[in-house]
Order: C-alpha cells, then sequence, then structure tokens
C-alpha cells in the first residue's frame, strides 16, 4: 500500500481547472483561439462559494466583434482588480451554436 | 393518359421497377443498397427487384395494383454503378416516394426498407449502404431530446469533450458497491460515469436500488467538485412499462441523464423514450448492443451509417460510434464521416467517407459521439484529433484500472484531456506532438505519470473487416 498515493477531491470549475493556474503568455494564446474561432469574449465573476451556480455575475456586456487580445486582457485585469476574490471566467459566445463555445477560469478567487 | 388493362402472370421486374431515366424528387427518400446477385440474375433485374420488393412490389402481377396510381406510389432503381475494388457485387440506387411512409416512424421506413427483401431468393446477399432522408421526412420526426448545444447548456461544460467511464465488472457488484465505483470516478473529475448495457435489473442488483445509490454519489460528487455530473441510468427493460416506471424514478431522483440500447429495446421503445425524455427534460444516452451483428459484414446487412441516422431521427442525445484506435473495429474515414451524420446540420457527399447523399437536417439538434472501448490516456491526443470537442470520450479499464484507484484515473483522464484542449487551442499538433504535451503535464499530476507508466505499451493493431470501397483493383 505504500506506493498508493490518497487522492484528495476539492473543488473545481470546469474546463482547464485540472491544469496549473494559467501564466500570463498561455492565458494570451487561448484567448487568440476564442478569437480567430470567430467567438465574442465575455467576463463573469462570482464569490467561490456561488461558483457551482449557472449564473455568474456579468462584467459589463460580452464585447461583440472584440478582435484585440489586449483589450480583452486588459478588462480581465479590470475585473479581477475590482473583485481580487472571486473567479473571473472567459466565456467565448458562439452565436451560430448559440451556446458558448469556450469557457474557462482565468482568475482562480480565494 | 395511358390505358392500363390487366393481364395475368409474371412480368420481369424491370418492366416495371428499372427507371434510368428518373430524376429524384427533392422528397424522395434515396437508398443506395450493395447488391450480391445469384449467379444468371442481371444487375437490372436484381435492382428492380429490390425496389419492387421494399416498396409496392409482389412476385406476380395482381389486379388490384390497376385500382391505384402504381406509378407515384412504386419505388424505382435509378442507378446501378461498379463497388470499387469487388466486382462480385453493385450499387443500386432506388427512390421511394415519401408518401409510402407514416410520418415521424423509423420503423415503418425500416420495415420497409430492410424487410422482406433482405430474404428474398433473387439476391445472395444485401446491404443498405446509405439513406437520404429528405427535409420533408426529417421534420416530422422528434429527433434528439435536447442535442447538443442544449447538454453543454445543462452541463456546464463548454470548450473540450465530455469524459465518461462504463462501471466494472460489468455483471456482479452489489448497489453499493457500484455507487461507490460511480462516486469515486465522479469526485476524480469525470463528467460521466455509465452502466455497462448488460445492466439491467438482475438478482444481485436490482434497478432500484441502484439507481438509489447512484443518486447519492452524484450529488455528494457535485457537492465535493462544484462541477455538474451525471450517470447513464440504464432503463432498458423488458416492457415498455418498467422502462418507464424506471425512468419516472430516475427524474424524481433528479437524474440528469438515463440511457437506452436502441436495437435491442427497439425503435418503437426508442422513439417513445426519447419524446419522454425531450419532455421531461432529461438527456438520453444511447448504446448500441447487436450493430455488429447486422453492420459488420461488408456484403449483408446494414451500414452503421444508415443505423446513426435512423437513431438520431428516433431520438437520442449520444450514441456510441467507435474510437478509431481503440480495442473495437471503426474505419477512421468512415467513423468521421457518421460522426458527422450525428452532428452536423448539412453533411455533402463524400465517397471517401462512405457517405453517398447530401444529408439535410434541417434544425434537428446534433447528437454527441461517444467515443469508448480500450481506449486510455495515451490515446487522448489521437481522439481529440479525431472527434474534436462535441464527444465523450469513455475510459473503463482506463480509469478503474489505475494503480491508485477510479479518483486518481478519473484525474489522470481529466488533466491529459485538458492538456490535449489547451495544446490544440495553442495550435500544436496533437498526433505529432501528444507525447510530449502528455509528458508535460504528467509533471503537475503524480496520478497522470502512474498513468502513463501503467499503460505505455498496449496497443490494438488488427486491421479492420469492414473497410471502405474507394479503390479499384
Amino acid at each position: 500500500m505504500a506506493d498508493i498515493q490518497d487522492y484528495n477531491s476539492t473543488p473545481k470549475y470546469e474546463t482547464f481547472s485540472y491544469l496549473p493556474a494559467m501564466g500570463p503568455e498561455k492565458m494570451r494564446r487561448q484567448i487568440a483561439y476564442l478569437v480567430s474561432q470567430g467567438w465574442n469574449p465575455g467576463i463573469e465573476h462570482v464569490e467561490p462559494e456561488r461558483a457551482s451556480k449557472y449564473y455568474w455575475y456579468m462584467w459589463k456586456l460580452p464585447m461583440f466583434g472584440e478582435q484585440s487580445v489586449d483589450t480583452v486582457i486588459a478588462e480581465l485585469e479590470a475585473c479581477h482588480r475590482a473583485h481580487p476574490d472571486h473567479h473571473v471566467r472567459l466565456i467565448g459566445y458562439d452565436n451560430y451554436s448559440q451556446s458558448q463555445g469556450s469557457s474557462f477560469v482565468v482568475f482562480r478567487g480565494r | 393518359m395511358a390505358v392500363k388493362k390487366y393481364e395475368a402472370g409474371v412480368k420481369d421486374y424491370r418492366q416495371t421497377y428499372w427507371a434510368p431515366e428518373y430524376v429524384p424528387l427533392d422528397s424522395d427518400i434515396l437508398a443506395c443498397f450493395k447488391i450480391t446477385p445469384q449467379p444468371g440474375v442481371d444487375r437490372e433485374e436484381a435492382a428492380a427487384a429490390v425496389a419492387a420488393e421494399s416498396s409496392t412490389g409482389t412476385w406476380t402481377t395482381v389486379w388490384t395494383d390497376l385500382l391505384t396510381d402504381m406509378d407515384y406510389y412504386k419505388g424505382r432503381a435509378y442507378r446501378i454503378e461498379d463497388v470499387p475494388g469487388d466486382d462480385t457485387c453493385f450499387y443500386a440506387f432506388v427512390a421511394y416516394p415519401i408518401d409510402l411512409f407514416e410520418e415521424g416512424s423509423v420503423v415503418n421506413v425500416f420495415t420497409s426498407l430492410v424487410g422482406n427483401v433482405f430474404g428474398f431468393k433473387a439476391v445472395r446477399a444485401l446491404r443498405l449502404e446509405d439513406v437520404r432522408f429528405p427535409l420533408a421526412y426529417v421534420k416530422t420526426c422528434n429527433g434528439p431530446p435536447h442535442g447538443i448545444q442544449v447538454e453543454r447548456d445543462k452541463m456546464n461544460k463548454y470548450g473540450r469533450p465530455m469524459l465518461g467511464c462504463t462501471i466494472k465488472p460489468k455483471l456482479g457488484l452489489s448497489a453499493k458497491n457500484y455507487g461507490r465505483a460511480v462516486y469515486e470516478c465522479l469526485r476524480g473529475g469525470l463528467d460521466f460515469t455509465k452502466d455497462d448495457e448488460n445492466v439491467n435489473s438482475q438478482p444481485f442488483m436490482r434497478w432500484r436500488d441502484r439507481f438509489l445509490f447512484v443518486a447519492d454519489a452524484i450529488h455528494t460528487a457535485e457537492a465535493e467538485t462544484g462541477e455538474r455530473k451525471g450517470h447513464y441510468l440504464n432503463v432498458t427493460a423488458p416492457s415498455p412499462e418498467e422502462m418507464y416506471e424506471r425512468a419516472e424514478f430516475a427524474k424524481e431522483l433528479n437524474m440528469p441523464i438515463i440511457m437506452h440500447d436502441f436495437l435491442t429495446g427497439g425503435f418503437c421503445a426508442n422513439t417513445g423514450l426519447a419524446r419522454w425524455c425531450r419532455k421531461n427534460g432529461i438527456l438520453l444516452h444511447i448504446h448500441r448492443a447487436m450493430h455488429a451483428v447486422v453492420d459488420r459484414n461488408p456484403h449483408h446487412g446494414i451500414h452503421f451509417r444508415v443505423l446513426a441516422k435512423a437513431l438520431r431521427l428516433s431520438g437520442g442525445d449520444h450514441l456510441h460510434t467507435g474510437t478509431v484506435v481503440g480495442k473495437l473495429e471503426g474505419d477512421r474515414g468512415a467513423t468521421q464521416g457518421w460522426v458527422d451524420l450525428l452532428r452536423e446540420s448539412f453533411v455533402p457527399e463524400d465517397r471517401s467517407r462512405g457517405i453517398f447523399f447530401d444529408q439535410d437536417w434541417g434544425s434537428m439538434p446534433g447528437v454527441f459521439a461517444v467515443a469508448s472501448g480500450g481506449i486510455h490516456v495515451w490515446h487522448m491526443p489521437a481522439l481529440l484529433a479525431i472527434f474534436g470537442d462535441d464527444a465523450v470520450f469513455q475510459f473503463g479499464g482506463g480509469t478503474l484500472g489505475h494503480p491508485w484507484g477510479n479518483a486518481a484515473g478519473a484525474a489522470a483522464n481529466r488533466v491529459a484531456l485538458e492538456a490535449c484542449v489547451e495544446a490544440r487551442n495553442e495550435g500544436r499538433d496533437l498526433e505529432r506532438e501528444g507525447k510530449d504535451v502528455l509528458t508535460n503535464a504528467a509533471k503537475d499530476s503524480p496520478e497522470l505519470k502512474i498513468a502513463l507508466e501503467t499503460w505505455k505499451e498496449i496497443k490494438f493493431e488488427f486491421d479492420t473487416v469492414d473497410k471502405l470501397d474507394v479503390v479499384n483493383r
């Protein structure tokens, strides 16, 4: 038994939450992918204890047609500064599938 | 108007049912059969015979033929083609007027197209290769209860394939021990677990006990991880009444998804259950036991792409499609062909993937492709490259066989999946750089590291029996 490790489950928040937190370069590449798919970036945030709800607080409005990765990062950082203890996630709204092409937490709350 | 008189006797089928000048209507149901005729039967006669026997015809002329407009109702063989690389058989294309079939009834379409004609003496073997369902017919069918997008919204899973696991041993566990295995998988990071198709309501584990313990496992895992989880509760039953009773109980327990075996259960039961699922807001996972009995022989039976189309019409939110890379049969091009037929709204004819007709699904929701059978973490890069995001990858042994148990096995799979998705989004070539992506991800995941060491050497390299006929000899 000595070579078996115990597994502890901890709170997670869907896509990419099983990987280490993304550094700025990785985050930039994921945002570039989202934009290149023709998806509209949108930002949401929430207190970690409410994270399992469908609806988080919407930060401003989705950035329809936004192509600049820098602009998206600036808004993510602004949201994070305003709510440093919250999870902040980035959504790629896909208006053809009428769903979300992607959604992942960029800043992990406390 | 031409006058017809009654003449008793047997006419060649070709006089009535071979119509090479016919231009199919947009509303016709079109079928492509691969016909292996008996010696001495020529191609046109065999094709006409198949068209006749699968529509209005019988072996002899009858006077009551003249009481109706046979030219309106009859099926027509309108084209014949060589099968590349095989001169024992040929393709025959048959057009059926839409009014031959009851609206919204896969049952009725199959009863005609793959009914008596398959036992017909003039053909030695017969295979239904593809069917074009006109949009006018598609719109009469209920289709998937929810479809891909609604399932993503309900389950809150975006930008990646989902992960599942069939609980093993497939038979013999008690309900409480079974629930333990489910709980361990889900808390470790899987989105779904699954009843094996053989699990119905046996003496060792009655369905009600299983449903209760599994519900507890799901609710506990959801509370611990904060993620939405499900277990495909198999409601396949001896009779429709028992099937609905089980479905109702799953709903009472607030379960998000149930499961049905569409071929052994039958299209009538499947269509009814799919309607129930739409009405009650429950997702429907579809297993395909018995498919290889009818779809594996290259000369006789029904091709899987036809069964997949039939399921999309009858209704299901998930369907098993094969893995290409795992332990079960499946050619890559052909598999991608029927995966498109499940998921896309329009699929063009593409012989290199075995698709004989354009297929327009209109607004009918798409079905998640389920890749299951003999796969493990090393297959993850190839699976993502082949299937893309709208799929469920199911690792049975590849989760439960982890040296540290189910939760660690589940975590290893989840880390591997997310690392592959991240790498793909960064523009990396998964099939070339897969090993690098996985070994790099394992640096932060001891569970993945052990999984990679455990399964490194396993390969399944048998040739497929049923290959696409695309190369001329």
